[in-house]
């Protein structure tokens, strides 16, 4: 028994002074008190977030005192009747218990291993998921972009108009150049890329959210967006402007589409482990996937605002198709060496 | 690895009583309790309350400070900051050493970890980025019914309750688990910070009285711990009755003051309960028979 707050032969001198039976629970709390407040101390500097203020020897005493405490509690619930003072301890020993058994690492730390290792390796655990969500997205441009190029009627169908902004099918091939090329006034692209990053990802965090209704809702929404892309690549086809559209889409595109690919996939994770827990009961499953989706969607945010990025800014700036191609090309290509490249990592 | 599977060694009233076992590498069972519906509801409130106030005055921060010229850095801070405070909020204060929102310190609750190991930050993000559905989707939906024409008032209605639906999933389970409790493996528990108090059984005086253990033998813990809570309390007109229903009990004229009779009956009924819980003799109540 060790304690801080008060020396040794203080204690057992207040303990001794105590008339009465050899054990007596006002002797055994005289006796421990002292141990109680300064953990109580200790811990309330640590949770105050000053773990650094602590002196070595604070840190080399709380092991001690979080098991000094938890024997107080043993011993007090077997044989003290003082409510206050074992809801106290309690209190305690739950309080310490989270601190001691709690972080392990410091946030820098957990940071490092996030970029080096954790969040590749949930992207790569999705793989499959990603790969449905992706043909999700596929099949929804494929089905409106067939529809809109037979009848441009199905345009006004999938694309709201407030979000087509005059781009449809009665469009001229003019006016379609010119939303692919002009050059807004530089002073709105900060602010347009912002409210894109932020819209996406509202979005993204929406498809994930809503991955746990066995995933079905996920994929609506994925197959929703794959319309109305798709229905704006049959307008310009339609108009001669395929690959120039390619290209006005393809610099942002491939790191936001692939975004919305993982946050779907990783919707479709909890989705699938609810339907299908495996090995696992399906409570089990749900978390472990819950785990690995979280960290797909922190990625997932990292990589909107990347897209926001390219869209605001890359996109406005270059608008030479070539480059836009290159640009969304390299783009892709680091994402995928990124997540799916077997580098060595450290765990 | 830190914690037992729950509810291995408790009874089926402990578990309707919301306590789970929780066992600590070293053996001690920390019996955590569940978190009521109610208080998680006022930690929420308590939340929202300060998160949209925050943002309020942040956006009159941004308003005041670039009233000339700087409109669009203007708006480029507030997108940015009310995305990452309504998003972030749950999620920084959770991450943090304490596990809680400023609401859930306020009602003594943390985050825990469902398997006992520790609380993850990948499950911390889950659990709030699923709040999106539970929380502001139905609000959003809401909105729609209210604002836009697009959707029929029944349709709005339909999203609003199947959303609804899900927010309330915690009141149709023991462990009060949101859906994203569930999806990432945590739940909430009170976390009481209580203060350590003056033992009792040193502040009183005995005032020269004496009982007989017949007389201390009328009662069982139960009633100690409530007499306990009296005597901290110290409500005067409380302590008046309870002490007039002892005095009744044991026979006693109205002799000396109360709280002076009170501290003196409770020091020497502790005494001797528990000097008897030394001798494995605990009675629950006065009801049961020793």
């Amino acid at each position: 028994m060790t304690d801080a707050a008060l020396s040794p032969t203080a204690l057992a001198e207040a303990a001794a002074a105590i008339d009465g039976p050899a054990f007596s629970t006002r002797r055994f709390r005289a006796e421990r008190e002292g141990d109680w407040i300064e953990f109580e101390r200790l811990l309330t500097a640590i949770e105050k977030g000053s773990a650094r203020a602590l002196s070595s020897d604070d840190l080399l005493q709380l092991p001690v005192l979080y098991r000094a405490t938890l024997s107080s509690l043993s011993i007090a619930r077997a044989t003290s009747l003082d409510r206050a003072m074992l809801e106290y301890l309690e209190g305690l020993a739950k309080r310490g218990y989270f601190v001691i058994y709690g972080v392990r690492t410091t946030r820098m730390r957990r940071l490092g291993s996030f970029f080096a290792h954790d969040w590749p390796a949930a992207i790569r655990s999705l793989w499959k998921e990603t790969i449905i969500i992706a043909l999700v997205i596929t099949l929804g441009m494929a089905t409106s972009w067939a529809l809109v190029a037979g009848d441009p009627q199905w345009f006004f169908q999938f694309v709201p108009e407030d979000m087509a902004g005059g781009r449809d099918p009665n469009a001229t091939a003019a006016f379609l150049r010119d939303t692919l090329f002009a050059k807004p006034k530089d002073a709105a692209l900060h602010t347009f890329a912002t409210f894109l990053f932020t819209h996406n990802s509202q979005v993204s965090i929406l498809s994930f959210a809503l991955g746990f209704a066995f995933g079905l809702p996920t994929m609506m929404l994925e197959y929703y967006q794959g319309l109305t892309l798709g229905a704006m690549v049959a307008v310009f086809a339609g108009k001669g402007l395929g690959v120039e559209f390619g290209g006005w889409l393809f610099i942002h595109g491939t790191t936001e589409l692939f975004a919305a690919a993982l946050s779907g996939a990783a919707g479709l994770r909890i989705g699938t482990a609810v339907v299908f827990p495996g090995a696992h009961d399906r409570l089990t499953a749900a978390a472990a996937a819950g785990r690995t989706a979280g960290t797909a969607m922190v990625g997932v945010i990292i990589m909107l605002v990347f897209a926001g990025l390219l869209e605001g800014f890359g996109r406005q700036l270059v608008t030479d198709t070539g480059v836009r191609y290159a640009i969304g090309g390299a783009m892709l290509t680091l994402w995928c060496g990124y997540f799916y490249v077997p580098w060595r990592r450290r765990a | 690895m830190t914690g037992s599977a729950p509810g291995q060694t408790l009874t089926v009233a402990d578990r309707r009583d919301k306590r789970r076992a929780f066992i600590t590498p070293e053996g001690i069972d920390l019996e955590l309790r569940i978190a009521s519906a109610g208080a998680r509801l006022a930690a929420l409130v308590v939340d929202l309350l300060i998160l949209y106030l925050s943002m309020l005055v942040f956006f009159l921060l941004m308003v005041w400070f670039f009233t000339d010229g700087g409109k669009d850095m203007a708006e480029i801070f507030w997108l940015l900051g009310s995305f990452v405070m309504r998003n972030f909020y749950f999620i920084g204060f959770e991450m943090s050493q304490r596990a809680a929102t400023p609401g859930k310190r306020l009602l003594q609750m943390r985050v825990v970890a469902r398997d006992g190991g520790r609380l993850t930050a990948d499950a911390v993000v889950a659990r709030n980025l699923i709040r999106e559905l539970e929380l502001f989707l139905p609000i959003t939906m809401l909105g729609f019914a209210t604002a836009e024409d697009m959707v029929t008032g029944w349709i709005a209605l339909a999203g609003f309750g199947w959303t609804a639906g899900l927010s309330f999933f915690l009141l149709f389970n023991r462990d009060r688990m949101r859906m994203a409790d569930l999806i990432a493996g945590t739940w909430v528990v009170e976390a009481p910070r209580a203060k350590l108090s003056l033992d009792l059984t040193v502040t009183g005086q005995d005032g020269g009285l004496a009982f007989t253990p017949a007389e201390l033998g009328v009662y069982g813990v139960f009633e100690l711990q409530e007499l306990e809570r009296v005597l901290r309390a110290a409500d005067e007109t409380v302590m008046r009755s309870v002490a007039d229903t002892i005095r009744q009990k044991i026979g006693r004229p109205v002799a000396e003051e109360d709280g002076v009779f009170l501290h003196a009956y409770y020091r020497q009924l502790k005494l001797q309960m528990e000097r008897g819980l030394l001798f494995g003799k605990r009675r629950a109540n006065k009801f049961a028979v020793e």
